[in-house]
């Protein structure tokens, strides 16, 4: 956009241009390139939603959604997540207030719920695999540990980053470039909770009612 | 691209781009994003909290009968719980970088929306059309 190109002016030859660029603050770009990544994450999500709905009907003779998701469990495990959204959403109101001991602990607070809802999903994982409902069984469950476990991957490393952040925050303080990690990291998280609401619709609810 | 608009000496307003969004709501934070208040979050936690509760409680009661209702019904909480969550948590309104954001999230979606029926109506039809089982028993 630095450019202007006037190249079917009367004159023809005429060509104008801004030697300068308007001044950018640091890192003011940042968030909307990370709701850029977001969105592009969005999209592998998306095939992989395409996928489980193309095959999550062949069960090959082998257990059914109906046989093997325990409702009660995930409605638990949906709850430790939107719960985990809410705390962050609490910690980033501290950020602005600018105290940096709360916001160390709502980041905690939003950790625990993480690793809670991680480890829900695993016992659920591992309850599945000793009944035989392994990855290899069916085309549904392939495609089911694909789609579910790309989503729990992501809440790891959206652990790992979070955990990442708090050393940050301890060392540094809340200067500009660690709230504008904070603001990342809690798109990402939110994010993360608005996929969850398609695993449990698509995946879970509407398995069992299949 | 040109600068966000927390920047105040960037002559570019956020009206200049077809978006009738009102300045006054812009905090003057640091990084120029619109950060939520503390009743945002609030109402956004209450809203997903009945979103999800309703549907998890028509599939385990099983209160309407017609699973197809059922399945229309949920697939409609989940679309509203999502709105909820892009406008209350991750505050993308109109407004948010000069409406680049919710550029990109409409672009996604409509993405999202052709890989999405594309693939299920193409594989439906390959399902149905080409099931050879039923000749191949008939052979010897």
């Amino acid at each position: 956009m630095t450019t202007i190109d006037a190249g079917h002016a009367p004159h023809g030859s005429d060509v104008f241009y801004l030697t300068q660029d308007h001044p950018h603050p640091e890192g003011s770009s940042t968030l909307l390139g990370f709701w850029l990544y977001l969105m592009s994450d969005c999209l592998i999500f998306a095939v992989l939603f395409a996928i489980y709905g193309v095959l999550g009907a062949s069960y090959a003779a082998g257990p059914a959604p109906k046989d093997l998701f325990d409702l009660p469990l995930v409605a638990l495990n949906t709850a430790m997540l939107l719960i985990s959204s809410l705390t962050f959403g609490f910690a980033m109101l501290e950020m602005m207030k600018e105290n940096v001991q709360r916001t160390l602990l709502w980041l905690g607070v939003t950790a625990l719920f993480g690793l809670a809802f991680l480890a829900i999903e695993l016992y659920e994982f591992a309850h599945l695999i000793h009944l035989g409902a392994t990855p290899q069984r069916s085309a549904f469950l392939s495609s089911f540990f694909t789609l579910v476990g790309t989503h729990g991957l992501h809440v790891t490393f959206g652990i790992v980053w979070l955990v990442t952040l708090m050393v940050q925050l301890r060392r540094h303080g809340l200067i500009e470039a660690n709230k504008r990690r904070l603001t990342c990291l809690s798109m990402f998280w939110h994010f993360l909770d608005v996929i969850w609401i398609g695993v449990f619709t698509f995946v879970y609810l509407l398995g069992v009612l299949r | 691209m040109s600068a966000k608009p927390a920047s105040p000496a960037t002559p570019h307003g956020t009206g200049g781009h077809g978006h009738h969004a009102s300045s006054g709501h812009e905090h003057p934070a640091s990084s120029g994003h619109k950060h939520g208040t503390l009743r945002d979050y609030l109402i956004g936690f209450g809203l997903s909290v009945v979103l999800t509760a309703i549907p998890f409680w028509l599939v385990m009661s099983g209160v309407l009968a017609n699973n197809q209702l059922t399945a229309f019904v949920i697939m409609a909480f989940a679309m509203v719980q999502i709105v909820v969550h892009v406008v209350y948590f991750l505050h993308m309104t109109s407004a948010s970088d000069e409406g680049w954001g919710l550029m990109a999230l409409i672009f996604t979606l409509v993405i999202i929306v052709i890989a999405l029926a594309g693939s299920l109506w193409v594989m439906h039809h390959l399902n149905t059309n080409t099931m050879p089982f039923h000749e191949m028993q008939q052979v010897p």
